[in-house]
């Protein structure tokens, strides 16, 4: 065992650079039990709620559903389907406003409750370790279950990549200010999830599990402590409080002082991670069969009455939402009331308050102006370079920023843009109120779409390459066509002559000799009247 | 007879490396990249003829031997800097005498108007429409460079260009949208 690896074994917490302590505020809303809201109406499930392509639809308009009944399926492009979330009828199917930071639309299926709560059948399963590895991903697949951390990622997807592992990471670290579904799913699910991640170990073929969770969540750990000496696999690291611990990247470096590669996964670097709510989703998915229709949303802020956690099916819209947790929107009207979907680092204001709750949805945050004031009037940098300090993937935002302002898309990819995780350290700390992560978030956006376009006109400069030479290939065998034609014409008049048929050729001298004596006669008639003509 | 030393042993010596450098001349020889692959490649390969040749690759032809390099309005004054950067001249706003530079547009067929004469597929340079004589024709929507090229020949003007729609996966971000500062509360 090298030494790094002993380091690990004994619990060894590494840092990393950067990172900022923002108010937490997580009192508020970590104190109350999960809460179970009674049923909406109508529910919106948009047919992509993670990264990757959609399903197939199984269902029509007018058809009646149950609760958990497949909407999309796998189908040939390997899509993660969606759900129903409770029983009803298929009212609507097309485009809708989407949870998304752009207002734009997508598909989305609408169904109207009927209020019944009637569930699809589940086949649960006793023993999984009788599953072949395929059959399990399949099973997680078919339950819609997707990465609940943040990216939407498929999980069965990610658990496909057959690379040998060192660790599996269970992140329960949740280090953004005010949300605290993860905690409370781990302080009263914990066994549940322990269950899931021991499933995805199995999965994986990876010998040890570590569960990660911040200093600042006392309870979940406890709740852990007391169940994990059952399992030895398994062993549970305290991270301390500071944001963004829960990246990704930032974990794996606190954990086990690897560093993820520029543009690299974890599995390059031995390591899988999932989040607690994942494991949660996937040990229901595969122990009872259950698919993805429900998930742990904080929904705080100082303009909520009742601020908690709450079991949400997907696709309840946040309006409903918000009625049943005491909403009042700010009352002076010279400002909008702003409802941030996510939290207030990463998360965006949403367009309106329609748009329905999905997968990736961990927080529904209303603050008031005061706790979290509006974006101010973005002033000049004064080249502080607080930013580059708090920056936990070592770039140095100041210089990015020049760069995104001026366009300067090489410069950008040379300056490591697509490391930045947009945790929003560097604009919290920014004293100019730049929105730094806009400026990245809008220059990633144009990277990509010069990436997409240079991919588009590649393909047409081989379909128009192709297109030529088709064109030129057809030519060529026109001519060759023709070329063959007269030649077999020739050979054929060649043939009945020598049989001792008419040479048509004959034929043509002929014509010709008797177009010669025409002419000749004519002239001689010509000839000969102009000498009668002279003689008189 | 020191100088002739001097000057045999030098001639000598200037003959040995001459032959090294012809030798490595000869035999580690760079094929360069083409100049008219590189323009090509900077060229958006809409095959639209704007420019007054019959497609991108003639353009960039044309580039090489001289030509101006602000006859692209598709490409737009993005890929004329690019050119000028490419070509060591001085970039220039794009020749209106071509056209303007426009967002990018699809060929949509107005399927129940088509009488399937099959002249839109000819003036395509992409291969983009599909269908046959007498047979509805529609564009592949994903391979249409919306070069404009089809919309002309229709006899019964069935075809219009429209923009390409923005989607989530395509939509660029607007800087003035999200608040992402976390400030102090006052309490």
């Amino acid at each position: 065992m090298s030494a790094a690896t002993k380091a690990i074994e004994a619990g060894h917490i590494w840092t990393f650079p950067g990172g900022i302590h923002p108010p937490e505020r997580k009192d508020r809303s970590n104190t109350t039990p999960i809460e179970v809201l009674p049923l909406a109406k109508q529910f919106i499930v948009p047919i992509k709620q993670h990264s990757g392509p959609v399903g197939d639809l199984l269902v029509a308009v007018g058809d009646n559903v149950k609760a958990g009944q497949p909407l999309t399926q796998v189908g040939i492009n390997n899509a993660l389907p969606v759900h129903v979330p409770t029983s009803g009828t298929v009212s609507a199917i097309g485009p809708g406003r989407i949870a998304h930071p752009s207002g734009l639309t997508d598909t989305v299926i609408t169904i109207d409750a009927d209020g019944n709560d009637e569930f699809y059948s589940f086949t649960p399963l006793a023993d999984y370790t009788t599953l072949s590895r395929a059959e399990l991903l399949d099973r997680i697949r078919q339950a819609g279950v997707a990465g609940l951390g943040g990216a939407g990622f498929p999980t069965a997807q990610k658990l496909a990549l057959q690379r040998p592992l060192d660790y599996l990471i269970i992140n329960g670290v949740e280090c953004e200010p005010y949300i605290s579904a993860d905690d409370r799913l781990m302080r009263e699910h914990a066994q549940t999830i322990i269950d899931g991640t021991e499933i995805l170990l199995h999965i994986a073929g990876c010998e040890k599990a570590l569960i990660a969770i911040e200093a600042n969540k006392p309870e979940a750990i406890a709740a852990f402590e007391a169940l994990l000496p059952n399992y030895p696999q398994l062993a549970l690291r305290v991270v301390p409080t500071k944001y963004p611990s829960g990246g990704e990247k930032q974990l794996i470096q606190l954990l086990t002082g690897r560093q993820v590669p520029s543009r690299g996964l974890p599995i390059d670097v031995g390591l899988v991670m999932q989040n607690v709510g994942t494991a949660f989703a996937v040990a229901q998915a595969v122990l009872n069969g259950k698919p993805l229709i429900e998930r742990v949303v904080t929904v705080t802020g100082d303009n909520i009455a009742k601020p908690g956690n709450y079991w949400v099916r997907i696709g309840t819209t946040v309006a409903e939402l918000l009625n049943q947790c005491g909403f009042n929107p700010v009352a002076d009207s010279k400002q909008e009331q702003r409802v941030i979907m996510g939290g207030p680092m990463m998360g965006f204001t949403l367009p309106d308050l329609d748009v329905p709750v999905v997968k990736i949805t961990n927080c529904i945050l209303v603050p008031s102006n005061q706790e979290l004031a509006p974006a101010a009037e973005e002033m000049n940098c004064i080249r502080c370079g607080a930013c580059a300090d708090v920056c936990p993937a070592q770039l140095l935002p100041q210089q990015m920023q020049w760069l995104a302002k001026a366009k300067d898309y090489d410069g950008l990819e040379q300056q490591n843009l697509f490391d930045c995780i947009e945790c929003g350290a560097c604009a919290y700390v920014c004293p100019s109120e730049i929105p730094l992560v806009h400026y990245y978030r809008k220059a990633k956006a144009e990277i990509r779409n010069i990436a997409r376009e240079k991919a588009k006109a590649e393909v047409a400069r081989e379909r128009f390459e192709a297109r030529q030479e088709r064109l030129e290939r057809e030519k060529q065998e026109r001519l060759e066509r023709h070329r063959k034609a007269a030649e077999a014409r020739k050979k054929a008049q060649a043939e009945a002559v020598a049989q001792g048929g008419d040479n048509p050729q004959d034929a043509v001298q002929a014509a010709i000799a008797r177009a010669k004596a025409r002419k000749a006669a004519q002239a001689a008639a010509a000839a000969k009247q102009n000498q009668e003509g002279d003689d008189e | 007879m020191t100088v002739v030393t001097a000057l045999i042993v030098l001639g000598v010596l200037a003959l040995a490396f001459g032959l090294v450098l012809g030798f490595a001349a000869v035999r580690f020889r760079v094929e360069s990249d083409p100049i008219v692959d590189q323009i090509d490649a900077l060229l958006p390969q809409t095959q639209c003829g704007q420019c007054g040749y019959p497609g991108c690759r003639p353009y960039a032809e044309a580039i090489a031997n001289g030509d101006e390099i602000n006859k692209c309005p598709p490409g737009g004054q993005a890929t004329i800097n690019a050119l000028a950067d490419l070509m060591g001249v001085e970039a220039k706003p794009l020749d209106s005498a071509h056209g303007e530079e426009d967002v990018k547009k699809v060929a949509v067929i107005r399927e129940d108007e088509c009488i399937g004469c099959t002249k839109c597929i000819q003036a395509c340079p992409v291969d983009a429409i599909l269908g046959a004589a007498k047979q509805m024709h529609t564009v592949i929507a994903h391979e249409c460079t919306g070069c404009d090229l089809c919309v002309e020949p229709c006899p019964v003007d069935c075809i219009d260009m429209v923009p390409v729609p923005v989607r989530p996966d395509n939509w660029q971000w607007d800087l003035q949208q999200i608040p992402v500062k976390n400030v102090e509360s006052s309490h």
